[in-house]
């Protein structure tokens, strides 16, 4: 009788436990809102999230990859329906980013479309003899992720579109890609970021020249990517001013919080003073004064962390964070073992996803990234997120449950 | 090689781990500066954000009168302030409870300013909601965040309005006062501070020090609860004063008091100056500036007319008449012009006529010649005329100064009014040119009247002098809290004992005959302050017992156009005072004729001779 991997079934199992037990923490204020019940609802995702995880785990991944264009075609076409009639919700109102059915808010398409996306990428690269080699070749695999991107940057809905990103680069390195043609990839995004200060971004492109030179890829590819990261540097005053007001005073308020404390910096100021109170054991469990008297904004969702940091303090830091560490390890080592590139660089993906979330979430908290509104796995609320992040673990599971048979694991 | 070889998918498989082991190291450090390193700074931060100071009000010292009975106390009272996170939020409050709490728009705007200013204390509504209004207000404080309501003391006078110009009473410091670094020393927006009486004079005192404590508030400025009372400070008591006052008395002078009528009494006790009694009608209720005043308080305060927050005894200024007589007799003994049976050149003739003019004597039938102990126990007007001229006018202005009459008596009251007095001739000389005056000045001056006008409490002191054997007094108080200085009248022994003698004739024979009270010898003289503006208003200053005074009382009743009507009422309240409640009283009814309506308040510090 072959049984499930006990380590990611162990560590997951009590993230859900400590998540829900945040979860419920988060809800106890002094005043009492509607946060206050919101365990339970997400006690009842979670249940469905180990219903929908069984009927995952039942999926040969043969099946899967034989289905995956129809599934990524699909999550594509209900990203555009979302865009034309979606609606907003909870903390990001403003958004367009749920399917409603007669009212009734019924999911995120954008979460269904990560699943889909790392199937995608998973399928074309492992169909692949060899990796990419030039940016001409990444360009379809770039393309796949870029999609989903665009569609739920429209919504618009940062945190979420970053994920897809970061998904893609995790995959392309899994699947061999040379790290020069990563960082070439990468180079626009480099150049976008750095473009606020003229100083640092002609320290980039001067670096990047020198690169191109080093590594010599097609001409035609240098002056492309050349050309891209100059267009990116001088075009990024105007994708400042596309980006939406919040999205500004998010980007700015993680460049200095204390600007503007009572607007942009508020979030992230109030948040480090909890994390920073709980000191080494926490102010005690549900009773964080940050949360309970309202300061702390979003403490069901964004910043659930931040009730983690500010109740149990370093010491409970370091053990979520081991946890969270634990599973990325255990999925990468499930990514390792697999006994075919499908698989193995589904399962790399699905790391790659599980990591990005819980950096860019953690380190939001306590002002080491950007505030971009992305939920932590097993811990903040929504059923959307939850039902995904089950998903995606019963397909690790099964995966490594398949893997086993053919004799690859534990070599 | 294909790129899913074992080798290679181990090494890129050790690789990523060791990214996740270096970033979540990272993290660790992260969390580790914040929630170790500088968990006190954010520990400090967050008690900033929930917790709002809350001041409590100090009880005020109390303050009592010679026998230990309160004048000013303190009972429960509660006081209502509101707290929130923006103005708008409490102005959503505010009139959320403008209706229950009786708000006008103008009192929402002054607390909106207030908390402007302080937005992170709870800006203060009232200091006065009764009990039915908290009740009101605590029912309702889940539906009306950001409502701080706390017991508070509030000042409570028992004695109302009868001793209201003497305790005077509090009210919150304005802006103004707090710029003011004098004002009140020490004060913070919102603290009550004395203003006025001896609650003014005696603040810094009276006044305790605040307490704080700590309400935990959301974000929303909610309150949530009180933080336990270890980080409570309790407030301190302001200390008690304890006065020379007698309330029986005053309230004896207050009964006495012809009812709506005008004036002042001022009750002492010459040897140390210590104030008995001081009266002022019309008086107010000073319960009424506690907390805040409503406006039909105020308007009928107004309304009632004669000024009553003007005290009379020490604000007011009236020309001294007759009692000033004494004046001139005492510079005229201690200068050797006269002695007491020295009769002047010219009879009183019911007048005299002295360079083109005729000075008339109040009594139409002269008094032919007199000695100046009669000239005093008659009042005789033209005796002093006389006596004034013979003195000269420099030296009488002189030695007027050195009596203290161009200086306020010192009483412990704020606003003591300096009386007018001419230092020397030279102000006859600014006031109408250098010939623009006679020697005729002199004339209305020796009789009490002309560019002289005193304060009841400072004829006290004048009189204080004459009843103290060594002819000396010291400043009038309240608080009895050590030597004042002294003034002096320069006068020999048989000179004082000659003029006490003279002023118990007034009472026994003279013009206050009617005023005598068996078993006690009082001197006294009374005395017509000319008014311009209507009836001339009646003095009498008196002391007793005559052999070794232990009061001195002097009353002004204005518009009551002879002294002679007021030396009864003076000396029930001397009666009083030293015989006690058995005493059999002298007979004190005011002219039939109706109280006079005349509204004018202050006669001119100068009145032109006008005497009938």
């Amino acid at each position: 009788m072959r049984r499930l991997d006990k380590t990611l079934l162990v560590v997951t199992l009590l993230l859900i436990a400590v998540g829900l037990t945040a979860l419920y923490s988060a809800g106890q204020t002094d005043v009492a809102t509607a946060v206050a019940d919101v365990w339970k609802r997400q006690a009842v995702w979670m249940g469905l999230g180990v219903l929908a995880g069984a009927l995952v785990f039942r999926i040969s991944p043969r099946l899967l990859e034989w289905g995956t264009p129809f599934f990524y075609g699909g999550a594509i076409v209900l990203l555009v329906i979302t865009l034309v009639v979606g609606v907003g919700a909870g903390t990001a109102a403003g958004s367009k980013s749920w399917i409603s059915i007669a009212g009734v808010r019924v999911g995120q398409p954008a979460e269904l479309a990560k699943i889909a996306t790392i199937l995608m990428l998973a399928k074309m690269l492992g169909e692949r003899r060899h990796p990419p080699a030039t940016i001409i070749e990444a360009i379809p695999l770039c393309l796949v992720a870029a999609v989903p991107f665009v569609l739920v940057g429209f919504q618009p809905d940062l945190g979420s579109a970053i994920v897809f990103i970061s998904t893609l680069f995790a995959v392309l390195y899994w699947g061999g890609v040379k790290p020069s043609l990563l960082l070439l990839l990468a180079s626009p995004i480099f150049s976008l970021v750095l473009a606020f200060s003229t100083l640092s971004w002609g320290i980039w492109i001067v670096f990047l020249t020198v690169f191109l030179i080093w590594v010599r890829p097609y001409v035609l590819e240098g002056v492309g990517v050349w050309l891209v990261n100059a267009v990116m540097g001088i075009g990024a005053l105007g994708l400042w001013q596309q980006l939406q007001p919040y999205q500004q005073n998010r980007l700015l308020s993680f460049l200095n919080p204390e600007t503007d404390p009572r607007a942009t910096g508020w979030h992230i100021i109030q948040s480090k003073i909890a994390i920073g109170s709980g000191g080494i054991i926490g102010e005690g469990f549900t009773a964080g004064t940050q949360k309970r008297l309202a300061f702390l904004p979003a403490q069901h969702t964004d910043f659930v962390y931040s009730v983690v940091g500010e109740e149990a303090g370093f010491v409970g830091v370091v053990l979520t964070l081991g946890l969270f560490a634990a599973l990325i390890l255990a999925i990468i080592r499930i990514a390792r073992n697999t006994s075919d590139p499908f698989s193995s660089l589904l399962v790399f993906g699905i790391a790659g996803l599980m990591a990005t979330h819980v950096l860019v979430n953690v380190g939001m908290t306590i002002g080491i990234m950007p505030i971009t509104g992305i939920p932590l796995p097993f811990f903040s609320y929504g059923g959307s997120f939850v039902l995904t992040c089950m998903m995606l673990i019963a397909l690790a599971l099964r995966i490594e449950w398949e893997s086993r048979g053919t004799g690859y694991a534990g070599m | 090689m294909t790129w899913f070889h074992r080798h290679e998918v181990g090494r890129r498989a050790d690789v990523a781990r060791i990214v996740v082991a270096v970033v979540f190291g990272i993290f660790v450090l992260a969390f580790f500066r914040v929630q170790v390193l500088s968990s006190s700074r954010y520990r400090l931060e967050s008690e900033e954000n929930r917790l709002r100071p809350v001041r409590l009000a100090a009880p005020r010292g109390l303050i009592t009168d010679r026998n230990g009975v309160v004048l000013a106390d303190n009972i429960p009272g509660y006081s209502i302030a509101v707290t929130g996170p923006s103005a708008e939020a409490v102005r959503a409050t505010l009139e959320d409870i403008a209706v229950i709490a009786n708000l006008d728009s103008a009192r929402i705007e002054a607390v909106l300013n207030r908390y402007r200013r302080r937005h992170h204390e709870p800006a203060i509504v009232r200091r006065d909601a009764s009990f039915e209004l908290v009740s009101a207000l605590e029912e309702s404080r889940i539906i009306r965040p950001g409502i701080v309501i706390q017991s508070e003391p509030r000042r409570w006078y028992p004695f109302g309005e009868i001793a209201a110009h003497v305790v005077g009473y509090v009210g919150e410091i304005s802006e103004e006062e707090i710029a003011d670094p004098e004002a009140y020393p020490g004060a913070r927006s919102g603290e009550v501070v004395g203003r006025d009486g001896l609650e003014r004079q005696y603040d810094h005192v009276l006044r305790g020090t605040e307490g704080l404590r700590y309400i935990e508030v959301d974000a929303l400025g909610r309150t949530v609860r009180e933080v336990a009372d270890g980080s409570t400070l309790l407030p301190g008591q302001g200390d008690t004063i304890s006065t020379a006052l007698d309330i029986y008395l005053q309230q004896f002078v207050a009964e006495q008091f012809p009812p709506g009528w005008r004036g002042a009494v001022v009750a002492a006790d010459p040897r140390t100056g210590g104030v008995l009694a001081l009266y002022s009608a019309p008086t107010f209720d000073p319960n009424l500036f506690v907390g805040r005043m409503e406006l039909e308080d105020w308007n009928a305060l107004l309304d009632a007319g004669g000024e009553p927050l003007f005290n009379r005894a020490i604000e007011g200024l009236y020309p001294p008449a007759s009692p000033w007589k004494l004046a001139v007799a005492a510079m005229a003994l201690k200068l050797g012009k006269v002695d007491f049976d020295t009769q002047m050149d010219m009879p009183c003739t019911g007048g005299m006529l002295y360079g083109n003019r005729y000075f008339r004597c109040w009594y139409e039938a002269g008094h032919g010649n007199v000695t100046l102990r009669e000239a005093i126990e008659h009042s005789c007007d033209v005796y002093f005329y006389q006596l004034g001229l013979l003195i000269g006018l420099d030296v009488l202005l002189e030695n007027g100064v050195e009596m203290g009459f161009l200086e306020p008596s010192g009483i412990d009251l704020p606003d003591e009014r300096s009386p007018h007095f001419p230092a020397s001739t030279e102000y006859y000389d600014r006031r109408y040119g250098p010939r623009g005056w006679t020697s005729g000045v002199t004339l209305n001056l020796s009789i009490g009247q002309g560019e002289n006008s005193q304060s009841v409490s400072n004829m006290v002191r004048f009189y204080s002098m004459l009843a103290n054997e060594d002819g000396s007094a010291p400043e009038l108080r309240f608080v009895l809290d050590g030597p004042t200085r002294r003034r002096y009248l320069g006068l020999e022994r048989e000179a004082l004992d000659g003029l006490r003698e003279s002023l118990v004739q007034v009472v026994e024979t003279g013009t206050a005959a009617a005023s005598q009270v068996a078993e006690l010898q009082i001197a006294g003289k009374t005395g017509t302050a000319q008014n311009a503006q209507g009836l001339d208003h009646g003095w009498f200053v008196g002391f007793a017992p005559a052999a070794d005074p232990e009061i001195v009382v002097a009353a002004i009743l204005e518009h009551a156009e002879h002294g002679s009507t007021v030396a009864p009422f003076v000396n029930r309240i001397i009666a009083r005072y030293l015989l006690g409640e058995d005493a059999r009283l002298p007979r004190f009814v005011m002219p039939a004729d109706s109280v006079p309506q005349s509204r004018t308040l202050m006669p001119e510090p100068a009145v032109p001779p006008r005497r009938p």
